[in-house]
């Protein structure tokens, strides 16, 4: 219709052929999913680990969490920070203000510049990371995923809060409870590719399954993305869709805090259940209200401590990231590192009334 | 239409605007070249402060990691000169890098899957060009549209998934690691080099160049000066489209991850660092070799300012800092000079 001139068409004529070209090209040879193999997964974990050596005097530590302005991840930092300390390291906390997928990328590359001795890493996208990682450890530098994996290659540990089956499981075990086992629930997560929640929202799915749950309904996931506001739109626009929800799971403590300040202040208070992720200090006004009953997490200051300890263990020479080698970690007593170099903290802690005031993080 | 009187109307707003023109553009090439200046001075700056940052490994990584900003930035000078903008383009990046994601996934090969993507470009950048010329929208208002509509499409295409399997050899091609013999360029920068030569003798060297000028400066005048005012338009939407779908392709192998999400945001880091390079705003005056420094700039400063651990609020100010200046340096200078023209006539005989 814009195109009528002799010129225009000509230039769609001309592009139609290079289409069919490319089209027919393609179809005789080319590059598709099929015909690239599966990479080699060659690991770096070929040096060998000398449990015995000492932890080495003032190791460099880098934490690049999610997003730097995440309260939560704040706290991991800080104990990490503060753990480095202990063994005569230093530690620092560098991010992006935001949780985009790439954003994490220009700060490793400006971390290896730096020569730090290990990054420990919160990823935001398993894969984005995973180039500059790789790079990183072809240097010599350890890497350490905590909190949100990235691909298993491009890191030496991950430091895992607790197992995600426990977590997934025990968050619908809890709501079930709660309500009963019968009626509609919704489950409000960060963002929709963050690694940590959807294998966390898989094995909610998968607990559902059981008999016992029959009477209980997965209605919807909405994503909040991590931000206050829009975990708190989400949750009010799943009470409008669902008025008859009955409980809400939110494994992530941005959401849970913004669906709990939604729900005090709305005639759904004391009705609907909520459970998830929080933090003690920011659900204590709303277990103290009534909105609230009980929630989980893991002490994230452990979480943190442990990272610390075991990126220097790495740094050290004492562990490599192999199955089954063991590490000190200050207070909290000897590790094992687990299948695909993974290390896992303990059970998550339920937080309620009778406990809360106990805990100040 | 076409009174005598309208058409010497015309005449004269196409020649009080050269002659505008002609002062502000001498105003306008100190603006940019300062902007050069201080990218130079950045760099050494840079070079004598901070470890790590001159190795060539780091120039590879600062230079390619704002390269899809960089390749936008050229056709985004074309547009703002001639007195557009286009907002929709970090969307057209998204919606590129999903379709080389589903298409990867729907087991098409890459040789196809590349010039479909573009095609979609076009098809982009044909919509946005069609409602601003034919509809007769302000760009503005037509690409805040788009820019919602691209990436709901890019959503639509993929949803939340990401794809990543694409092949290592790409991705070599790619990142920071893999440079031009000899250098610290990687491939990506060296196709950006190119493409800014080309734009550059396209807008300072040729006929278009110079009616793209005249459109952004006095749209009426160029048209009634034989300038094909609206087809120029459609074509500059056009080729934006195609050059941001192609960021997208880009984008994708760089980070070996296709999402919807991918560049959130990124439009207006282009449009900082055109403004940046002294491209006014308002149309009629610029040039590649300043959006080429404005973008060079903001890549080096970020790098920069991570390296010494400043924290990125800090860094997001400082951007902000320098467009603000950008904008208003210009103006204030042609201010003066207007000021200080009006003051010589007055002194002088009467």
């Amino acid at each position: 219709m814009m195109l009528r001139s002799t010129a225009g068409r000509r230039a769609v004529a001309t592009a139609a052929t290079a289409v069919s070209l490319a089209l027919a090209l393609a179809a005789c040879s080319g590059t598709t999913k099929d015909s690239v193999g599966e990479g080699s997964a060659k690991s770096g974990r070929t040096a060998k680990a000398d449990p015995d050596a000492p932890l080495k005097k003032g190791l460099k530590l880098a934490f690049l969490p999610k997003q730097i302005n995440n309260p939560y991840e704040k706290i991991v930092d800080d104990a990490g920070i503060a753990a480095a300390g202990e063994f005569g390291g230093t530690g620092k906390e560098v991010g992006p203000s935001d949780a985009g997928a790439s954003s994490q990328v220009s700060y490793i590359n400006t971390l290896i510049q730096q020569r730090q001795d290990a990054i420990l890493v919160a990823a935001n996208d398993p894969n984005a990371v995973c180039g500059p990682l790789k790079q990183a450890m072809k240097k010599g530098i350890k890497v350490v995923a905590y909190d949100s994996d990235t691909a298993k290659d491009c890191r030496q540990l991950f430091i895992n809060q607790a197992s995600s089956e426990q977590i997934g499981r025990g968050l619908v075990q809890h709501l079930g409870e709660q309500i009963g086992y019968k009626g509609r629930i919704a489950i409000l997560s960060a963002t929709q590719n963050a690694t940590n929640q959807n294998t966390w929202i898989g094995f909610m799915q998968d607990e559902l399954k059981l008999p016992r749950y029959k009477d209980m309904k997965l209605v919807k996931v909405a994503y909040g993305d991590d931000a206050d506001q829009k975990s708190f739109q989400q949750t009010q626009g799943l009470m409008q869709a669902y008025p008859d929800l009955k409980g809400i799971i939110s494994p992530t403590t941005v959401g849970i805090a913004a669906a709990a300040r939604y729900l005090s202040d709305s005639s759904y208070k004391g009705k609907v259940v909520l459970n998830g992720l929080g933090t003690p200090n920011q659900m204590r006004k709303y277990v103290k209200d009534g909105t609230v009953e009980q929630f989980s997490l893991w002490n994230p200051e452990e979480l943190g401590y442990l990272g610390s300890y075991a990126a220097a263990a790495l740094a050290s020479g004492r562990i490599t990231g192999a199955q089954g080698e063991k590490f000190k970690a200050g207070r909290l007593g000897e590790y094992t590192v687990g299948k695909d170099g993974e290390v896992i903290l303990g059970k998550p802690t339920v937080f309620d009334r009778g406990n809360i005031d106990k805990f100040d993080f | 239409m076409g009174t005598s009187a309208e058409t010497r109307q015309a005449a004269d707003a196409a020649r009080t605007g050269r002659g505008r023109a002609a002062r502000v553009r001498s105003a306008a090439l100190r603006w940019d070249t300062a902007v050069g200046v201080l990218l130079v001075a950045v760099l050494v700056a840079g070079l004598g402060t901070t470890d790590g940052f001159g190795s060539g490994e780091n120039l590879a990584f600062a230079f390619n990691d704002i390269v899809e900003v960089a390749v936008i930035a050229l056709p985004m000078t074309l547009l703002v000169v001639a007195g557009q903008v286009d907002l929709s383009v970090a969307s057209m990046l998204g919606l590129g890098s999903a379709l080389t994601g589903a298409l990867w996934n729907a087991g098409w090969a890459f040789e196809t899957i590349v010039p479909v993507v573009l095609l979609a470009g076009v098809a982009g950048g044909l919509l946005n060009g069609w409602l601003v010329t034919r509809v007769g929208l302000p760009s503005l208002a037509v690409t805040i549209g788009t820019l919602a509509l691209y990436r709901g499409l890019a959503s639509v295409v993929l949803g939340s998934d990401a794809v990543t399997d694409f092949p290592r050899t790409y991705a070599d091609w790619t990142v920071d690691t893999t440079t031009v013999p000899g250098t610290f360029v990687t491939y990506p920068v060296l196709l950006f080099a190119v493409l800014a030569m080309v734009t550059g003798i396209v807008l300072h060297a040729t006929a278009l160049g110079r009616s793209l000028f005249a459109i952004g400066s006095q749209e009426e005048a160029a048209y009634f000066a034989g300038i094909r005012v609206k087809r120029i338009k459609l074509l500059l939407f056009v080729v934006t489209g195609l050059f941001a779908s192609f960021a997208g392709v880009l984008f994708t192998l760089r980070y070996g991850s296709a999402r919807a999400d991918n560049g959130l945001g990124f439009e207006m880091l282009v449009i900082a660092s055109v403004l940046l390079g002294g491209v006014d705003f308002d149309g009629g005056k610029g040039t590649v070799f300043g959006a080429v420094a404005g973008v060079l700039l903001i890549g080096v400063l970020k790098n920069l300012l991570t390296l010494n651990d400043i924290a990125n609020e800090v860094q997001v100010i400082v951007t902000g800092l320098l467009l603000v200046a950008s904008v208003l340096t210009p103006r204030v200078i042609a201010a003066v000079l207007e000021r200080r023209h009006r003051r010589s006539t007055a002194d002088g005989p009467s």
